[in-house]
């Protein structure tokens, strides 16, 4: 009898111990898959143009720094100096001032009780499915006839009034979260509606408020058709359509290991950004759940 | 709080929701009724411009019908394969952590230009994934030469960024209550049956939302088909955004191409609502006793 339960417990840990490794090997499989080509890119970028396609390894037979060299001056007159630049006056305005309105509209909506409140919260879900493709021509035409066409505006303004429903419900969620004492003790203690968002509330807030801004990061970052509908001057334009531009100008000899080494240099802020907030993109996506 | 205090608060993003949400969306479907190419005045010409559409322009139609095929493949096999991961990672593992930022990696970057220009040039004919399928034997694919693998091409980068899905069912399976499944065990359920019985009714909810905004999403997809495949070949991956971004920015038919934007959304407020309608069929709720 004895015997026999022992085996039992053996027989269960060795089954457990099966079901690991199988599950450890399909997400060992799983990231490989998914993350070869990425790693391949980045020792590609040190290849030579001969060597990028007639080798698989992810280590380039000797580094060379070449393509990031020439890569960086592209064939334009501007260096991604440049595009940097522009990239970066797009999105830090971006980052602040969703972060600003975005923050005052979820408090509004979550500490005030007033008339039509159900409506207008409706309103913004229903704005977080809304497809922009049905908006974006009406825009452009407006944008057009003020006559902002090919400035930094039309990319940015939406930013100012909370027109990023992602943000906003977020934000309202976690405020909901935060016990509604603290601000009822505040306002025994002198302070107005605005004292306890900026006093009480923020500190608080701190996550909620990192998951904003790096997600504003890095899709400002990604960010494609704005920049290409709205900007059509070289010298204004971001990273993005940078990019895009090099892979349509290299006609004749393709440099590829140029191309791929200032694809790399362009997402590098992102991975640098995800991997020390990670914490904050997780928090982020979880506690409303979107965007993919 | 009681008090008005809270419309100013709001005030900002009411203005915004007029002037770039309520006012475009009206503005479009107005425009849709007209001729207009930023040059001479709007002219109007009833139905005209949808009755092109449906009649007139074959392009068009195959363009919606590659953006319906385009998604019909991306979202189910994304939220299957999502939620196969998640319920892996779901066990106490060590290096789950690890995991689990390595696979949501993609979907920050997805919609990078980088991104794109990767796409493209691993499957060039002489790129890494036939060189890789050159060592196990396999021939080479062209895969930008014939319809079906150019759209599979797209269709594999947008699953490839499931992470996001695969984080929110992650947060949603560890709110499932461990004694359900101590209860499911002792009454002698298998492991299959639980998952099917316990872990897929409760994770509806997710299921459902994940489903909606991936649908809108899909539905408009455009730097795919734009960088990689543009849209080649035989138009078989020219899918509706392009078009409409073609039409309006390349062409100038702004009444032509708010037309085509309009039947796109009606398109995915149909969609949209037959599965909100059908939701309280296979959506389980928890509060309102479950179904």
């Amino acid at each position: 009898m004895e015997l026999r339960k022992s085996k039992s417990i053996e027989s269960v840990k060795m089954k457990r111990k099966i079901n690991k490794i199988i599950r450890y090997t399909v997400l060992i499989a799983v990231a490989v898959i998914m993350l070869y080509p990425m790693f391949w890119l980045i020792g590609a970028s040190f290849k030579s143009n001969a060597e990028i396609f007639t080798s698989v390894s992810l280590f380039p037979k000797k580094i060379d720094f070449a393509p990031y060299i020439e890569g960086w001056k592209t064939k334009t007159e501007y260096t991604f100096g440049t595009y940097f630049m522009n990239t970066f006056q797009i999105v830090i305005p971006k980052v602040i001032f969703s972060l600003i309105s975005s923050l005052l509209t979820a408090y509004g909506f979550a500490r005030f009780d007033f008339k039509f409140k159900k409506i207008l919260f409706s309103l913004l879900m229903a704005t977080l499915f809304l497809p922009q493709v049905v908006t974006r021509i009406p825009l452009y035409i407006l944008w057009r006839q003020l006559g902002f066409l090919d400035t930094y505006i039309p990319l940015i303004a939406n930013t100012l009034f909370a027109q990023e429903p992602f943000f906003v419900y977020m934000l309202i969620q976690f405020l909901r979260s935060i016990p509604i004492d603290l601000d009822e003790a505040a306002t025994i203690d002198g302070c107005n509606s605005f004292q306890i968002l900026t006093k009480i509330l923020l500190p608080t807030l701190k996550p909620a408020i990192m998951s904003c801004i790096i997600f504003q990061f890095v899709w400002s970052m990604n960010d494609f058709m704005g920049p290409l509908i709205y900007i059509s001057s070289v010298e204004k334009y971001p990273v993005a359509i940078a990019l895009k531009m090099s892979i349509d100008n290299s006609s004749g000899i393709v440099q590829w290991n140029q191309i791929i080494a200032m694809s790399i240099i362009s997402i590098l802020p992102s991975i640098i950004l995800y991997f020390s907030a990670q914490k904050y993109f997780v928090e982020g996506t979880t506690s409303s759940g979107i965007k993919g | 709080m009681k008090g008005r205090k809270g419309y100013l608060y709001l005030l900002p993003w009411l203005m915004g929701l007029v002037l770039f949400t309520i006012y475009p969306f009206i503005s479009s479907l107005v425009l849709s009724f007209t001729n207009y190419d930023l040059i001479n005045p709007a002219k109007f010409v009833g139905f005209q411009n949808y009755i092109h559409l449906f009649t007139q322009d074959e392009v068009f139609l195959k363009s919606l019908f590659a953006t319906l095929k385009y998604t019909v493949l991306t979202v189910p096999l994304q939220l299957a394969f999502a939620l196969f991961i998640a319920f892996i990672l779901n066990f106490k593992l060590k290096g789950i952590k690890l995991f689990r930022s390595a696979y949501y990696l993609p979907s920050i970057l997805g919609g990078n230009v980088a991104i794109a220009i990767l796409w493209r040039f691993i499957f060039r004919p002489d790129g890494l994934i036939n060189q890789v399928l050159g060592l196990f034997g396999i021939e080479k694919v062209a895969w930008f030469s014939t319809p079906a693998t150019a759209m599979a091409v797209i269709v594999f980068l947008k699953i490839w960024q499931f992470g996001s899905s695969m984080l929110i069912f992650l947060a949603a399976l560890q709110e499932i209550p461990r004694d359900l499944y101590e209860a499911a065990e002792i009454d002698g359920a298998t492991k299959i049956r639980t998952f099917f019985t316990v872990t897929i009714p409760l994770l509806t909810p997710t299921i459902f939302f994940n489903l909606i905004m991936q649908l809108v999403n899909a539905f408009q997809e455009f730097n795919g088909p734009y960088l990689i495949t543009q849209g080649g070949p035989l138009q078989s991956t020219y899918l509706s955004s392009m078009f409409i971004y073609d039409y309006a920015f390349k062409y100038y038919q702004m009444g032509y191409s708010s037309a085509a934007s309009w039947v796109l959304f009606v398109v995915i407020l149909l969609v949209t609502a037959v599965l909100f309608m059908t939701s309280s069929k296979w959506v389980y709720y928890a509060d309102e006793g479950g179904k």
